[in-house]
């Protein structure tokens, strides 16, 4: 019970998939300028990225390893997490319409985000269990949700004092204040 | 060579499944979407301004499809673009008038009064957070430039003496600046609207003198003089109503401090020619 609790924590804050991983860092200047728009991918991607990673675990152990093929892997976890993508949207779009109207165009995004990927990557090269790695992609993509929300938060902020120079306004600062917080997230480097 | 097969065998098992699954639940969980929806959100602006009150222009184009919105229910869109629409689903439009916005303070650096320098966050809404803004009136535009900032169009901008000024050829009165200041200093009025009260102030007539020198007294004069009585004092504030003015411009000469006014719809120094 301890290590899960411990791999919460080293995923969600010590090795924050986009500050100190840096993956998935575009949406990170993408989707937020709003608050709004950084829950919904926010939430999205938790959704994404959990059964992502379930599921190319699930592939790895049952296909790839077992036909000695993990070459493959980079390949074949694409394409697993493009059609998951997609038959999740359209599944929500039957079953649950005001899910599907929340995240909206934040899904389709997903298919190809690097960060999902990577989680699904990590859960192999770390050789997690099956349990390991639910708790493992969920805690990376909570830690990835919180980090669009602190950006969304900062930029609305900044956008409504207006101070910030003509030269530096929206994506300039934007990666300047990625870059502080990855700092000050480097601060808790080490404590796992 | 096996090796070979294996993978391009197995990568191709994956890839036929997946393509089976997904189109097996494409099929049974088929959502019938009306394919009007993406032809209307086409025709629309397309800013998702917001200024029709849905989330944005699919939402509206929803909406309008379904029939829970008229076809001419985005404020951004001109006429033509409303009769295109309801001419592509085949119902009548009710042609509104077009509306537009404007600055209801005339309180500039010069003739307002300030209880205090602000030197926080240059936005109104933080402005107006602190002590109820730097303005000694309450009602008067606290000329941050939010609304400015707020609009789709690029339809604003700060004019000299540190009030907004509107481009009533850009503006599509989608309320957005209306919505965002604070004291509500821009409102929308019908575009053939001949005489407004450039003023919001609700206090009495010896408050605003003492703040200001271009606010409402709430005398009532010009409710007075009015042929067509379309002057009515709310809350000591004139308020002209458009469907009865005629713009005869009796009033403007009985108002004092000048407040009641034409509406010149190319503003500017023009306005206050006027």
């Amino acid at each position: 019970m301890q290590d899960y609790l411990l791999m919460i924590v080293a995923a969600m804050f010590i090795n924050n998939i986009v500050l100190i991983r840096f993956m998935g860092n575009c949406p990170v200047v993408g989707v937020t300028s709003s608050y709004e728009s950084a829950l919904g991918m926010g939430a999205a991607v938790v959704f994404v990225a959990t059964m992502a990673g379930t599921t190319c675990w699930i592939i790895q152990k049952t296909i790839l390893e077992v036909l000695e093929i993990e070459y493959l892997q980079t390949l074949v976890f694409i394409l697993v997490i493009a059609a998951l993508v997609q038959f999740v949207e359209i599944l929500m779009q039957k079953v649950a319409p005001p899910l599907y109207r929340a995240l909206g165009i934040f899904l389709p995004l997903i298919t190809t985000n690097c960060m999902v990927f990577g989680v699904s990557v990590l859960n192999i090269k770390e050789e997690h269990s099956f349990m390991q790695t639910l708790v493992f992609s969920l805690a990376s993509a909570v830690g990835f949700a919180l980090v669009l929300l602190f950006m969304a938060g900062l930029r609305e902020r900044m956008d409504a004092t207006g101070r910030v120079p003509q030269l530096l306004r929206g994506v300039p600062i934007t990666l300047i204040t990625a870059g502080m917080m990855g700092l000050s997230f480097a601060g808790l480097l080490g404590m796992v | 060579m096996e090796s070979v097969l294996t993978a391009i065998l197995t990568v191709g098992a994956i890839g036929m499944l997946a393509g089976l699954i997904l189109g097996v639940t494409a099929k049974i969980f088929y959502v019938h979407v009306d394919p009007r929806i993406g032809q209307v959100s086409d025709i629309l602006p397309g800013a998702n301004c917001g200024g029709c009150g849905y989330a944005g222009c699919t939402d509206l184009a929803a909406a309008i499809v379904q029939g829970n919105a008229p076809a001419n229910a985005c404020k951004a869109a001109s006429d033509e673009l409303a009769q295109e629409i309801a001419a592509m689903l085949g119902i009548s439009v009710d042609t509104q008038e077009r509306q537009v916005a404007q600055i209801f303070c005339q309180g500039d650096a010069a003739a307002a009064e300030r209880k205090f320098t602000y030197m926080g966050i240059q936005d109104c809404r933080a402005a107006q957070e602190v002590s109820g803004g730097d303005k000694a009136c309450r009602y008067g535009c606290l000329g941050l430039g939010t609304c400015v900032r707020a609009c789709f169009f690029g339809a604003m901008h700060m004019g000299p003496n540190g009030l907004p000024v509107v481009n009533t050829e850009l503006c599509t009165g989608c309320g957005s600046c209306a919505q965002i200041c604070p004291r509500h200093i821009p409102k929308l009025i019908p575009v053939s609207q001949k005489a407004a009260t450039f003023c919001s102030s609700h206090d009495v007539g010896r408050a605003v003198k003492d703040v200001c020198t271009v606010g409402c007294l709430g005398d009532g004069l010009c409710k007075k003089v009015c042929p067509e009585k379309a002057v009515t004092i709310e809350k000591f504030l004139a308020v002209v109503d458009p469907a009865k003015c005629t713009g005869c411009g009796l009033c403007f000469e009985k108002c004092i401090p000048r407040i009641i006014q034409a509406v010149v719809l190319t503003r500017d120094s023009k306005k206050k020619a006027a």
